[in-house]
């Protein structure tokens, strides 16, 4: 851990304060709990979720609605709404520094230049009233107090980046003239604009046409290639992060149930939920079948129930899963998994 | 990828044969509805009008609002005077060309002093939320709670009256007694519209981006919040110049020899059967002012207002 206070020259990040990854490791979250307090009682969104992310790196984040996995970028970013939540315990380390700790004005510097993030809906997420090209240059009058007319032929230069034509025309353009495609281009350049060591990207293409999600992923894997930044790609979908991620940690209930490598758990998963995720993909050759879907519904999250999370819903349920909570273990090396029988099922 | 990309384009955007659309945002898209709209223009010259009169009534006439003529007290209209004489035979034209500035004055500072005030505590008690919300909102209810005229009323009427006689100085009483009594429902809307735009993404994005409290307060909250504010706030313009004229009128606003068309109402009273242009002209010019800023708000909000369109 290197931490310089950096005085004499100030440091493009204009932040005073230099972070250098050691071994490649950007980011360290380690057991981390999240807490939503309402007034019907305590919702556990995240319940001891540890993962590590390197420069160069893609994890995919995979879950059903509610299983904590945006809660887990939300409080990564640290822009949580607390209260109502609170984060009990745990550490979010960047670059060995922890970010829960760090006094809040230190923190927001590290949002953009540091950290960064990608939302679900492009189009809400632009400022309705002002030009797509104004919103981007702020990024660097914001961050770098570079003039305006400099910070707005930079914005330029991004657009181009992420592949909007014309840039130089529609810099002045408002976001609702842009498709939601360009709109998710347009927040990506907003993202990457000051080159952040990590890049978290929320549902990046839910909102999109199948054929536009493909596009904004290519431009997302092609992007974190060249900056060799930390990306961590929250979703839903299985067919997504397919081609861009490299490691996989799924998650249900606010807890990680399996970790892998992205090919390994494509073709043996190992756990039950994972299984079941993979089963449901609607697939070409099995045309005139019935899908198969995981019966049920995700747990209330004030109420999971005891023993594995999953086991209401899952075939393979024993007595002891609903005694004993599996921990997430090393099934074979480099393979984790939440599941008593985890085993059989990577065998089966 | 970059064919892919420019696929993209030419599916999902037409470019309409090399013609550039004009720039379209909520400002140019309501300065569009505002041009083709009459009620507009006609708002805009009255409230012209109205301004010019209050910054140089000499441009309207050169009369003395203040010189007596008591032999042709209560002459008609047509008699050597546009407007006819009042009792003291003052020249009506006149004493309305010179009330214009009492009422334009009260109207704007009262209505920018509310609009400072009720605005901050709005956008205060919408962005932060909870104890400072409920403190602040709890403070407006007790102000809303009162009457504007018949606090404007006891407000005024429990000041001493040593600086009767400073022009600026009553008209800068009566404003602070409008603006202290009209400030919550200005509160209530920046309140109740910034609490809308909040937890709008682009917040949310703003944060994730390391935007300051501030910055996202200036950039994001407020330009997506001040709409409904500019309109409350246009025709609540015209409001405080009729309670400016009612204050007049009943002798605890401003005072003579100040002119305004209160004041000059409430003299006209006593010939209303026998000498009714007496109060006819200052009547006229009142209700011409408020009815301007009021339909001046009225075309503001529905260009405004995408849905009325």
């Amino acid at each position: 851990m290197t931490t310089t206070q950096d005085t004499t020259t100030p440091s493009d990040k204009t932040s005073g304060v230099t972070y250098t990854p050691e071994d490649g490791l950007l980011l360290e979250v380690e057991d981390l709990y999240v807490e939503f307090h309402t007034p019907d009682g305590i919702a556990t969104a995240i319940n001891g979720v540890s993962f590590d992310l390197h420069q160069g790196e893609s994890l995919a984040i995979l879950g059903e609605s509610g299983s904590g996995k945006s809660v887990t970028a939300q409080a990564i970013m640290g822009i949580l709404d607390m209260p109502p939540a609170v984060i009990p315990g745990g550490h979010i380390r960047y670059c060995g520094q922890d970010l829960l700790s760090m006094p809040e004005d230190q923190r927001r510097r590290t949002r953009g230049p540091e950290v960064s993030m990608i939302f679900q809906d492009a189009l809400s997420s632009l400022n309705p009233v002002f030009p797509v090209g104004w919103q981007i240059a702020e990024m660097f009058r914001m961050h770098r107090g570079v003039n305006k007319s400099d910070a707005l032929e930079q914005a330029i230069r991004l657009m181009e980046r992420v592949q909007i034509p014309a840039a130089r025309d529609r810099v002045k353009a408002y976001p609702h003239q842009f498709s939601g495609g360009m709109r998710q281009r347009i927040m990506i350049a907003m993202a990457i604009a000051l080159d952040p060591a990590v890049l978290i990207a929320d549902e990046p293409t839910t909102a999109l046409d199948v054929t536009v999600q493909a596009q904004i992923m290519a431009l997302l894997d092609e992007l974190q290639q060249e900056r060799q930044m930390g990306l961590i790609l929250i979703t839903h979908d299985l067919g997504v992060v397919a081609d861009v991620a490299d490691r996989i940690a799924v998650m249900y209930a606010g807890r990680f149930v399996e970790k892998a490598d992205v090919v390994e758990l494509y073709s043996a998963p190992a756990h039950p939920y994972t299984r079941g995720l993979l089963e449901s993909i609607p697939r070409l050759d099995q045309k005139g079948q019935t899908l198969a879907a995981i019966g049920g519904l995700p747990p209330n999250l004030m109420r999971i129930p005891p023993g594995c999370p999953f086991n209401p819903r899952c075939r393979r349920a024993e007595d002891v899963c609903r005694r004993d909570r599996p921990e997430l273990r090393e099934v074979v090396p480099g393979r984790f998994a939440a599941c008593h029988f985890a085993e059989e099922v990577i065998n089966a | 990828m970059t064919d892919a990309a420019v696929a993209e384009v030419t599916v999902a955007e037409p470019r309409e044969g090399g013609v550039r659309e004009e720039e379209r945002s909520l400002a140019s898209d309501a300065w569009r509805a505002l041009r083709g709209n009459p009620v507009f223009w006609v708002s805009a010259v009255l409230i012209a009008v109205f301004t010019l009169m209050a910054i140089w009534p000499s441009l309207f006439t050169n009369t003395d609002p203040r010189e007596a003529i008591l032999a042709e007290s209560r002459s008609r209209p047509g008699d050597g005077t546009w407007f006819g004489r009042d009792i003291q035979g003052y020249d009506i034209y006149a004493r309305c060309i010179y009330g214009a500035r009492a009422s334009i004055l009260v109207g704007v500072m009262t209505t920018a002093m509310a609009v400072a005030i009720g605005g901050g505590i709005g956008m205060i008690s919408g962005y932060l939320g909870g104890a400072w919300d409920a403190t602040f909102s709890r403070i407006g209810d007790i102000f809303f709670s009162i009457p504007l005229l018949l606090g404007a009323i006891i407000f005024l009427s429990s000041l001493p009256e040593f600086f009767n006689d400073n022009y600026f100085l009553v008209i800068m009483k009566v404003v602070l007694a409008l603006a202290f009594l009209g400030w919550p429902s200005l509160a209530r809307l920046m309140r109740s519209s910034v609490i809308q735009v909040k937890p709008n993404d682009y917040v949310q994005a703003a944060r994730a981006l390391g935007a300051s409290p501030s910055r996202i307060i200036r950039s994001h909250i407020l330009p997506n919040s001040l709409a409904p504010l500019i309109v409350v706030a246009t025709i609540s313009l015209g409001g405080y110049i009729a309670v400016e004229a009612t204050l007049s009128f009943l002798g605890i606003g401003l005072q003579p020899p100040a002119i305004s068309w209160g004041i000059d109402i409430s003299a006209a009273i006593v010939g209303l059967r026998t000498t009714p242009h007496m109060l006819f002209f200052p009547s006229l010019f009142l209700s011409l002012a408020v009815l301007g800023f009021i339909l001046m708000g009225d075309a503001v909000r529905d260009a405004l207002d995408p849905k009325t369109r």
